[in-house]
């Protein structure tokens, strides 16, 4: 086995995301057995291949720094889980 | 004929003559809805309220002789991925169950210029992450052509509402055959078009260098005629590519044969694993294009192999990126797991855990790995340069023919329930049309036949062209569906 439990429970970590035990479990098989299967890559030999991360031939796109009338705030707000007055209301995160 | 049987164009074309009224249209394909709804569940939103609203508006403009939009009173049916102001936008998962889109996609800002009428909401698998719409928190959907067997996915909403003829068209997006997919297993028209074609400004982002939204219908034409409308160069996404949007349902009336055409079919697409009456009603169709004179050419795109490992490195690793936005602080749910003891960073963790279903989570992990430090050139690094030789292979391949003939997928439609616990399995199932999303090229599946021994479950057939061909793709596809009109499909029972 490549990924062990702990691993799993790393990557969860890093993602943010709280799995249950079960959950550990059966994503570390899984991800193994997928794991496994992506080892197919090796058989190409690919060191003076360039990496494709788009398709596109863009480079960065530029336009004019302009300011533009916003009127979404309340109805961006009513998604909110929780607010007060025109802001987002979560937890302390400093000390 | 009911009028829910009548197709996009000939709706069109009955309102603008007011021989029928869009308030008419829009109440019939309700009344359908309401009668095969509960067999099928092609919606996870309806907004009948609000659409009878739009077609009266239409009507009125019509009665008074004004001008209206292309697709004036017509109704639409939108993937749940794609935000309309106002409206619910689910993307099939508990984390977005209550979120109401404070703004339009582009594209939903063109089909309201085009005066189109939104019917609903279509069901998907989770944020699109699936093959059969089964992993949909708000249940699946069952294909309309039988209903024991899943309807494709991830537009597996849009697909079985318009094989079931729920709507005349519909939008979904593809980011790895999302939308060609489905059609193939439901029996319909469905198209990706070339990466860059349409904005995806408002579509809820799933893999950034792979989604595209496209149309499915029930014929090529409506198909030419919704992709023309949502076609085009956008500010809001600098992905979009500023070329001029051909009339691609114009393109094609009056063509006459495929004089001239070369067509590819790739050796690497018929091998074990494939379906026989797959095989057997592709390459039947590559025969009926040669009779329209096309000439047919065996080509190699020896990569194909690489390309499910390739697409399921990128795409995670892409969606665990996008994903990250959930967090319950902006919008969306918010765990209220232990909420006076738990800190900021617990409230994160609990809210994706409880909100993302068990597809999204197997793919954040498996994105999450493949970016981390120590695995990123092994994998994702890999998976980039993979992606290269795959792309170069198109670039080869369309060097000799105009277009590519394949099976949209390797076997018809499985069984509900097949392959939801083996990932592996079922990410395979898409072996035939991830590759386009990697190379940015555009696709269509059509029908081209269906299975035998009772089961009766359509095969599609997959045109790929070179980028930005989306008039040579549709084309084919169009003489290919006219020929075959009237002499029915290869149907192995009878």
């Amino acid at each position: 086995m490549k990924i062990t439990k702990k691993d799993v429970e790393y990557v969860a970590k890093l993602a943010r995301l709280a799995l249950t035990e079960e959950e550990k479990e059966k994503f570390c098989s899984q991800l193994n057995q997928i794991l496994l299967y992506m080892e197919k890559l090796n058989e190409l030999e690919t060191k003076d291949v360039p990496p494709t991360s788009h398709v596109l031939a863009l480079k960065n796109v530029w336009r004019e720094d302009e300011v533009k009338p916003f009127t979404h705030t309340k109805e961006i707000l009513k998604n909110a889980p929780e607010k007060e007055g025109n802001y987002f209301k979560v937890k302390k995160v400093i000390e | 004929m009911g009028i829910y049987e009548l197709s996009a164009k000939e709706l069109g074309e009955k309102i603008k003559k007011k021989e029928i009224s869009s308030e008419e249209v829009v109440n019939a394909f309700y009344k359908r809805i309401e009668e095969i709804e509960k067999k099928i569940h092609s919606f996870i939103t309806l907004t009948k309220e609000e659409a009878i609203k739009q077609a009266k508006i239409v009507d009125e403009k019509i009665r008074k002789n004004e001008p209206v939009g292309e697709l004036a009173g017509i109704p639409i049916a939108i993937k749940d991925n794609l935000c309309i102001q106002r409206i619910r936008t689910t993307c099939g998962s508990k984390i977005l169950e209550n979120y109401f889109a404070p703004y339009d996609a582009t594209v939903i800002e063109k089909l309201r210029k085009a005066d189109a009428i939104f019917v609903g909401k279509t069901n998907m698998d989770e944020f699109a992450m699936g093959s059969s719409t089964e992993t949909s928190y708000f249940g699946l959907t069952r294909n309309p052509q039988n209903l024991e067997y899943i309807p494709g996915g991830s537009s597996g909403g849009s697909a079985s509402a318009v094989a079931a003829k729920e709507i005349p068209f519909a939008l979904g997006s593809d980011t790895g055959g999302s939308i060609r997919q489905p059609a193939s297993c439901c029996g319909i028209v469905g198209l990706k078009p070339t990466y860059g074609r349409v904005s995806r400004y408002g579509l809820v982002a799933f893999a950034s260098s792979l989604d595209q939204i496209g149309p499915l219908a029930r014929d090529v034409y409506d198909c030419a005629l919704l992709l023309k409308i949502i076609s085009g160069y956008d500010e809001k996404d600098s992905t979009s590519i500023n070329l001029p949007v051909p009339d691609f349902s114009q393109g094609l009336q009056g063509l006459k044969g495929l004089q001239g055409i070369k067509v590819g079919l790739p050796k690497e697409y018929f091998i074990e694993g494939i379906e026989p009456e797959v095989e057997k009603a592709v390459k039947e169709a590559a025969k009926v294009l040669a009779e329209l004179g096309a000439e047919i050419i065996e080509i190699s795109l020896p990569h194909t192999e690489y390309a499910v490992a390739t697409y399921y490195l990128i795409a995670p690793s892409e969606a665990s990126a996008n994903l990250a936005r959930y967090d319950g602080v902006r919008y969306g749910y918010r765990s209220t797991f232990n909420v006076q003891r738990s800190t900021l960073e617990e409230v994160y963790e609990r809210t994706r855990g409880e909100g993302f279903g068990v597809e999204v989570k197997r793919r954040i992990m498996l994105g999450t790995y493949a970016l981390s430090a120590g695995y990123y050139d092994a994998y994702y690094l890999k998976a980039l340069k993979v992606r290269t030789l795959i792309k170069k292979d198109f670039d080869e391949a369309f060097k000799k023919v105009e277009v590519i003939l394949t099976p949209t997928a390797p076997t018809p439609a499985f069984k509900l329930g097949e392959k939801l616990d083996d990932p592996l399995k079922m990410y395979l199932s898409d072996i035939f049309t991830i590759s386009a999303n990697l190379a940015g090229i555009p696709g269509i599946s059509i029908p081209c036949g269906y299975t035998g021994g009772g089961i009766h479950l359509p095969i599609g057939l997959q045109i790929l062209g070179k980028p930005f061909t989306e008039e040579t793709v549709l084309k084919v596809a169009y003489a290919y569906e006219q020929t075959m009109n009237g002499k029915r499909i290869t149907d192995n029972d009878k």
